[in-house]
């Protein structure tokens, strides 16, 4: 666990970050600190700049270069760090590719312009796919698996490039409930490696897995809940979503 | 059909037949998983611009076509990456105003008697042999072409956003995906004919999609199953002397119809 770390060591340390589309501010003076193995939820109403603030992470919007950076240099030069797994994995589901061909697009270094994939990249690209336990699926129809298997081929498409933060926007929006609590699972275990950031609407996560929280509506507002959890589980070793609202409630600005 | 093998002209029909067969099964794929026919519907509509250009300029009739479609094409990648939610309306313009200029062209050429049929429904019995070497250059550039990037335009037509990420010019390739549909659009207009080319360009893709796992199989297996369809057409077309394009278009109808059927049924 990562108590008390030194807030110079923040993996991605954003700074008084406005953004306005046209002239509607979106986000207004957010400050947030993201440091190495979070499990950080963020969490919003619709429209309230989730989705713009997870743009600015991945560089896709442009914010000042001084308001966010990543281990200390500017985030340009760093964006290869951030691996993003898309909310819709259900587009484009009768494209003719298989599951070991989607992980391996993260592969944009791949030397040889001409088809065919080296056999290092495809044993690299079968490990990544038994980490995320789909190792039988590598020659698979993308279309033809479920939604969760779905959701695991993109993960493992995201890690493909060995990044330090994994950055999911709903990652079980899709996903039947048994599908979901695999996919967590799967995050949790993944979390001792590399830092995760999940856009989510589902407040029961952040119960069991988050270990910070992090509410956008044009302003920000973080609760380490790592510390409140305990509090709050040692009652009688369960929480509900009422109770976890209060928690958050308290410590509202 | 066998003695008509002898005749020049059938020779260099069929050698036609296959390579527009192969080049359309890749740039078919191409167009139908980037969900692009509409746009390559309108890019062929548009050509006609280049036929009546070409017919009233005095020159060569693929020249004037080639660099009208190839316009055209660059003028829709233009509008889809900047215009994205006018697009329909764009591709409408393209299709109708080429057309019209074609037509007012032709009017305007003076002793004018061509067959324009030939061009809205296809000619493959009058593949000449400048026609086959321009056919056979647009076949390696596209094998090259596509081959050199597959795993780009791979990434692109899967998931654009995505390959932006990782950094991957999505522009460019989209662009190389229309430029590539235009050229083969205008050699497909001289087998099937300009009406037709969207049927040559998506019913055999249809067949192979549903057959096929990766990109790389469903470009090859549409090149097959064109050219079967192709040959097929041909072999009608010349028995009962009927439009070649018009015969081929219908056997590829049929066929679609016999698989469709056959795959409700399994």
């Amino acid at each position: 666990m990562q108590i008390n770390k030194d807030s110079n060591l923040a993996l991605i340390d954003i700074n008084n970050l406005s953004f306005s589309y046209d002239k509607e501010l979106v986000l207004q003076d957010i400050n947030l600190k993201i440091f190495d193995k979070d499990f950080l939820v963020i969490i919003g109403p619709n429209g309230g700049g989730k989705s713009t603030l997870m743009k600015l992470i991945l560089g896709i919007n442009k914010a000042n270069k001084d308001s966010i950076k990543f281990s200390n240099q500017t985030l340009d030069s760093k964006l290869e760090e951030i691996a993003y797994v898309p909310q819709n994995t259900n587009v484009n589901i009768n494209f003719p590719i298989k599951a070991i061909e989607v992980i391996m697009m993260g592969n944009t270094n791949h030397k040889m312009p001409f088809f065919g994939y080296k056999k290092e990249e495809l044993n690299y690209a079968l490990k990544i796919l038994k980490q995320v336990g789909m190792e039988e699926f590598a020659d698979a129809k993308i279309g033809s698996l479920s939604g969760g298997q779905r959701q695991r081929v993109m993960i493992a498409r995201a890690l493909y490039s060995k990044p330090k933060v994994l950055l999911l926007d709903e990652p079980t929006s899709n996903i039947d409930a048994d599908g979901q609590k695999a996919i967590y699972e799967l995050l949790k275990e993944l979390n001792k490696e590399v830092t995760i950031i999940v856009i989510s609407h589902d407040l029961s996560i952040i119960l069991e897995y988050a270990t910070k929280v992090a509410h956008v509506n044009k302003k920000l507002s973080y609760h380490d809940i790592s510390i409140m959890k305990k509090e709050f589980t040692s009652l009688d070793g369960h929480i509900c979503e009422v109770e976890l609202l209060q928690m958050l409630g308290k410590n509202r600005c | 059909m066998l003695e008509a093998i002898n005749y020049e002209f059938m020779q260099n029909a069929l050698i036609a037949g296959v390579l527009v067969s192969f080049i359309s099964g890749v740039i078919g794929s191409l167009i139908v998983v980037n969900r692009m026919v509409f746009l390559a519907g309108g890019i062929a509509h548009a050509a006609y611009g280049g036929i009546g250009i070409a017919i009233y300029g005095g020159f060569s009739i693929f020249l004037g076509t080639t660099v009208f479609a190839i316009i055209a094409a660059l003028f829709m990648a233009f509008i889809t990456i900047k215009q994205r939610e006018k697009i329909d309306i764009f591709i409408g313009l393209i299709w109708a105003v080429g057309m019209a200029i074609g037509i007012i062209l032709v009017d305007l050429t003076p002793g004018y008697n061509v067959d324009m049929m030939s061009y809205l429904f296809g000619s493959i019995l009058a593949v000449n042999n400048e026609d086959l070497y321009y056919m056979g250059g647009l076949f390696i550039l596209i094998s090259f072409a596509v081959n050199f990037w597959y795993r780009d335009i791979l990434a692109v037509s899967y998931d654009s956003e995505y390959a932006s990420l990782c950094g991957i010019n999505v522009k460019f390739f989209y662009t190389l995906i229309l430029v590539l549909s235009a050229l083969t659009v205008v050699i497909a207009i001289k087998v099937v004919g300009l009406i037709l080319v969207i049927a040559l360009l998506t019913i055999p893709i249809y067949i192979a999609q549903g057959i096929s796992s990766s990109l790389y199989s469903m470009m090859l297996a549409s090149g097959l199953i064109a050219t079967f369809f192709t040959i097929i057409g041909l072999w009608i077309s010349y028995s009962f002397n009927l439009t070649s394009g018009a015969c081929i278009i219908l056997v590829s109808a049929f066929s679609l119809i016999i698989f469709m059927i056959g795959a409700k049924l399994k």
